[in-house]
C-alpha cells in the first residue's frame, strides 16, 4: 500500500444523456435507418452496452451523399466565405460550452483517461475548428491558386483513436473550403460524432452541410465507393486504407489516406534524460498507445541506454492504469476486444521470438479491456514487435551507436509517418530531422499536436496532409 | 580555506561506493563533473510539472496530505521588524497550529533570523519542533566568509539545529564553482551537528541546467537539505525547479546512497498548491521523502490556509481568516 494513496476522483457522468438508441444524421436530422440494422456500442471498461447504434446500408448511403450534394449545390457551395466561417466558429464555440459533457462521453465510448479527453482531445477540436474558420474567406490566399474552389462531396470515414479529435480533422478543413461531408465514425466509438451532429443542429448548420452515418466496415465501403463522391479521406488501418486506393482507382474521386506507423523515438546520450523519458511515456503511452504515431519504437544510443531504461522503469511504476473518468488515471481502457486480442497476440510473438518483456506491478480491473504499459528490451530489427504496428502501450527498444545507425534503423521501416529526435544539440536536430523519412519529427517533445501544424505520412503511413494551410489542398480544386 | 572535499564526509552511508567525493579535487574537475550531468529541457520540464498539478487529491487522500502539509511546515518570520515577542507568537502557533482542535499536528519547524533564535528555542524546549536559522548574510550572502561562518555559529550555539545557509549566486553564475562549495563545506562545519539546509535562489540562477547543477554541487559539499529560495526575490519557488531538485536528489542517492532533503520556500500559499508539491514528491522522488525529514515547505501564509481547509474537511463548512490567528 503507497504512503500517499489517491483516493478515486471520478468525473461525474451525469453530464451526458446517452440515448438508448441512434439513427442516422442526414440532411439535418436524425433519421431510421431503411435497412433496420444496428449494433452496439460499449464502454470498453466495463463491457456496459451503451447504446444501440443505427447500421447504415446502401439505401441510407444514397441518401446521405445525396443530401450532401443538395446542400453543397444549393447552399454551402455558393455561400460566401466569410459566412461559412460564421457557421465554423459557431460550431467551435459550442464544442467549447459542450467540452465537458463531450470529454466525459468520448472516455465513456473510447475508454481514453478523461484527462486525455479534457485536456488534449476535446480542446483541440475546439482548436480546428477555430483555425479553419479563419481560413474559410482566405482561401484564395492559401497558395492553391487565385480562384481555389471547392472539389464537392467529401466522404470520410475515421478511426477510434481520437473519436471526435479526427471528425474535426476531417470536417473543419472540408467545411472551411466550401465541401459538404458524409462521415462515417468508427464503429466502436460513434457516440461523440452523433452528440456532434446534435451540435450541428444547434448551430443552425444548414441541412446537408455534415450527415454521419454509422455502421461498419461494410458501410464505409459503400460511402468510399459511392459514385457521387468527389473526395474520400480516410484515417485507419493501411489494409483498410490499400483497399479504397484500389477500390477508387480509375474514378474522379481524390484520395488522401492518413494510415498506420511505427515510430522511431531517437535519444542521444546528449538528450535531456528526465524530459526524454517523459517523452518515451507520452510517445507510446498517451491514449493507451492507440495513436498512429505513437513513438513505439525507442531508438537509444547504447551509451546511455542502462541509466534511460532505469529510469523509464520507474516512471512507468507510477502510472496509474484503470477507470477512464477518474482525473488521475494515465492510462485507460483498451477500445475493444479485438484490439486487446491483437496486442496480446503481438505481445506473445515477442516473447517467443526472445525479446525480454516487462512490466510494472499494476492491478487490472476484472471486467473491461486491459492492457498493462509493457517494454521489450532486446528488440531486434526483425522481430514483428519492432516492425508491425501493434497499437497498443507496448514499447519496443532498440540501441545504436551512431547518429548514422539510428538513422538507418528509423527509416528501415515500411511505415513512415513520424518521428522523435532528443539531443541538445540544435545542429544535430535539423541534420537528422532532414533524414528521417517521417511526416512529422518531433524535437525533444513528442505527440503534440497544433492546427496550424500539417500531419501525414510517407510510405504506407499515407499520403495528403491535414492540418494548417497544407490540409486545405486536400479539399480545394485548382 | 583549508577545508577539503574529502572532510565534508558526503557519503557515510554508501552502498554503492562511488568516487564523487573526488569530483571536488580540482575547479577543474569540479566544473567537468557538473557540466557533465543532463541537461534539463526547460519546456519538458515545465510540462511535465503542469501534467502532475492536474493531479486530482480529494476526500481521503486530501485529509492525509493536508496533515502531512502541516507537519512539514518551516514556519517562517524573516522581517526587519520581528521580535522576540513575534517571534513567541509564531512559537504558540508552531506548537498548537489549531488551538480550536488538538488533534491537529505541529509544525516541523520555526525559521527565524539568527537574533531570535535564542527566544524561539526557548519557546520551542522539549516540543520536538526545530529551530531553523537562516545564516551566512541572509538573504544576500554578501559578506566576508568569516562573518558568514560566525553568522552560522552564533546561530548554533544560541540553540538552532536547523541552519539555512545561502550560496553565492554570484561566485556560481561566473562560474567559480569551487568557492561556492568551499563555503559550503565550510558552513557545515561550522554549523556542527546542525542540519544544513543549501538555499541556492533560483530565482537568481534562472535555468534549470543551473539548478541541477547548483542542487548537485550542494549536496556534493555535504548539504542536508537543498532549499530553493530565501523568499525575498521573485519567482522563488516554483513547481517545475522544485521537479528539477526532487529528480537531482533521487539520482544523488541513487548514485551515493545519501538521502538529501528538499525545500521549496517561498510563494506557496495555499493548499492545493501544497498538495501539488506532495504529489510531485511522491511521483518523482518517490514516498521515502514524504516526511517531514526529508520533504519541507518554508513558509508562512500557507499554515492558515491548511488549517482552513482542514477544519473544512472535518465539519464540512468554511471558516474564514477571521478564525484563524495570523501568527
Amino acid at each position: 500500500m503507497p504512503a500517499f494513496e489517491y483516493a478515486p476522483a471520478p468525473e461525474s457522468r451525469s453530464i451526458v444523456d446517452i440515448r438508448s438508441s441512434y439513427g442516422l444524421f442526414i440532411n439535418g436530422t436524425f433519421v431510421d435507418t431503411s435497412s433496420g440494422g444496428s449494433r452496439k456500442t460499449v464502454n470498453p471498461a466495463t463491457e456496459e452496452v451503451l447504446a444501440e447504434v443505427a447500421e447504415a446500408g446502401e439505401a441510407d448511403v444514397d441518401a446521405a451523399v445525396g443530401a450532401a450534394r443538395h446542400g453543397y449545390e444549393n447552399v454551402w457551395g455558393p455561400m460566401r466565405g466569410a459566412d461559412r466561417a460564421k457557421y465554423l466558429y459557431r460550431l467551435a464555440r459550442i464544442v467549447q460550452e459542450r467540452a465537458r459533457e463531450l470529454a466525459v462521453l468520448e472516455s465513456i465510448d473510447n475508454g481514453k483517461p478523461i484527462r486525455e479527453s479534457r485536456d488534449v482531445d476535446i480542446p483541440l477540436v475546439a482548436a480546428h475548428f477555430f483555425y479553419y474558420a479563419g481560413w474559410a474567406d482566405k482561401l484564395q490566399h492559401a497558395g492553391f491558386g487565385a480562384i481555389p474552389r471547392p472539389i464537392g462531396v467529401a466522404g470520410q470515414v475515421i478511426p477510434w483513436n481520437f473519436p471526435l479529435l479526427m471528425l474535426a480533422w476531417k470536417i473543419a478543413p472540408a467545411l472551411a473550403a466550401g465541401n459538404t461531408v458524409v462521415l462515417k465514425p468508427a464503429e466502436t466509438t460513434p457516440l461523440t460524432a452523433l452528440a456532434f451532429a446534435d451540435i450541428c443542429q444547434q448551430a443552425d448548420l444548414p441541412p446537408g452541410v455534415v450527415n454521419i452515418i454509422t455502421g461498419g466496415g461494410e458501410t464505409g465501403r459503400l460511402l468510399v465507393e459511392h459514385p457521387d463522391v468527389d473526395k474520400v479521406a480516410f484515417t485507419g488501418s493501411t489494409e483498410v486504407g490499400r483497399a479504397i486506393a484500389k477500390s477508387i482507382a480509375g474514378t474522379k474521386k481524390r484520395l488522401t489516406l492518413e494510415l498506420g506507423g511505427k515510430a522511431a523515438n531517437i535519444v542521444f546520450d546528449d538528450a535531456p534524460i528526465d524530459q526524454a523519458v517523459e517523452g518515451i511515456v507520452n510517445g507510446i503511452f498517451f491514449n493507451q498507445g492507440h495513436v498512429c504515431c505513437a513513438g513505439s519504437r525507442l531508438l537509444v544510443q547504447e551509451s546511455i541506454a542502462e541509466p534511460l531504461l532505469a529510469r523509464l522503469k520507474h516512471r512507468m511504476a507510477t502510472l496509474r492504469v484503470g477507470d477512464p473518468l477518474d482525473k488521475n488515471t494515465d492510462i485507460g481502457a483498451i477500445n475493444s476486444a479485438a484490439q486487446l486480442e491483437r496486442i496480446r497476440e503481438l505481445s506473445a510473438a515477442g516473447e517467443s521470438e526472445g525479446a525480454d518483456r516487462w512490466s510494472p506491478p499494476c492491478e487490472l480491473p476484472d471486467r473491461g479491456f486491459w492492457f498493462a504499459p509493457t517494454l521489450f528490451t532486446g528488440v531486434s530489427q526483425a522481430h514483428r514487435i519492432a516492425r508491425e504496428e501493434i497499437f497498443g502501450p507496448v514499447l519496443s527498444v532498440l540501441t545504436f551507436r551512431t547518429p548514422a545507425e539510428a538513422v538507418e534503423k528509423a527509416n528501415n521501416s515500411p511505415y513512415g509517418l513520424s518521428a522523435g529526435v532528443w539531443t541538445d544539440k540544435g545542429s544535430r536536430i535539423l541534420a537528422i530531422a532532414d533524414q528521417l523519412r517521417a511526416g512529422v519529427v518531433w524535437a525533444n517533445t513528442f505527440n503534440k499536436f497544433d492546427p496550424s501544424s500539417p500531419f501525414g505520412g510517407y510510405k504506407e503511413s499515407g499520403y495528403g496532409r491535414e492540418g494548417g494551410r497544407h490540409g486545405l489542398e486536400a479539399y480545394l480544386a485548382h | 580555506m583549508t577545508v577539503t572535499a574529502k572532510s565534508t564526509d558526503t557519503s557515510p552511508r554508501v552502498e554503492r561506493p562511488t568516487d564523487l567525493a573526488d569530483v571536488a579535487r580540482s575547479e577543474a574537475a569540479l566544473r567537468t563533473f557538473l557540466h557533465g550531468l543532463p541537461g534539463v529541457d526547460q519546456v519538458g520540464a515545465d510540462a511535465r510539472a503542469a501534467t502532475l498539478g492536474t493531479r486530482s487529491i480529494k476526500t481521503s487522500a486530501k485529509k492525509w496530505a493536508i496533515d502531512l502539509a502541516i507537519r512539514m511546515v518551516d514556519l517562517t518570520t524573516l522581517e526587519g521588524a520581528d521580535t522576540p515577542g513575534k517571534v513567541r507568537a509564531i512559537c504558540a502557533k508552531a506548537r498548537r497550529p489549531d488551538p480550536a482542535d488538538p488533534t491537529c499536528p505541529a509544525v516541523a519547524a520555526v525559521c527565524v533570523y539568527p537574533s531570535m533564535v535564542a527566544t524561539a528555542a526557548e519557546e520551542l524546549r522539549g516540543t520536538g519542533i526545530h529551530v531553523a536559522s537562516v545564516a551566512t548574510a541572509f538573504p544576500s550572502g554578501q559578506a566576508p566568509l568569516a562573518v558568514k561562518l560566525d553568522d552560522t555559529r552564533a546561530a548554533v550555539s544560541d540553540g538552532a539545529d536547523e541552519i539555512d545557509m545561502v550560496i553565492s549566486r554570484g561566485a556560481f553564475l561566473a562560474g567559480r564553482y569551487m568557492e561556492v562549495f568551499d563555503e559550503i563545506v565550510a558552513v557545515k562545519q561550522a554549523a556542527g551537528a546542525a542540519h544544513l539546509k543549501v538555499i541556492l535562489e533560483t530565482g537568481e540562477l534562472a535555468t534549470y541546467d543551473n539548478v541541477r547543477r547548483a542542487s548537485w554541487l550542494g549536496m556534493l559539499a555535504g548539504g542536508d537539505f537543498i532549499k530553493t529560495s530565501t523568499g525575498k526575490i521573485t519567482p522563488a519557488a516554483t513547481l517545475p525547479v522544485t521537479l528539477v531538485m526532487l529528480e537531482a536528489v533521487r539520482d544523488f542517492r541513487s548514485v551515493t546512497g545519501r538521502q538529501v532533503g528538499v525545500k521549496p520556500a517561498g510563494g506557496i500559499r495555499t493548499s492545493k498548491d501544497a498538495i501539488k508539491y506532495l504529489v510531485t514528491v511522491n511521483e518523482t522522488a518517490g514516498e521515502d521523502w514524504l516526511d517531514p525529514d526529508w520533504f519541507r515547505f518554508g513558509a508562512s501564509t500557507l499554515l492558515n490556509d491548511l488549517l482552513m481547509q482542514r477544519t473544512k474537511m472535518a465539519t464540512g463548512r468554511y471558516s474564514g481568516p477571521d478564525y484563524f490567528t495570523l501568527d
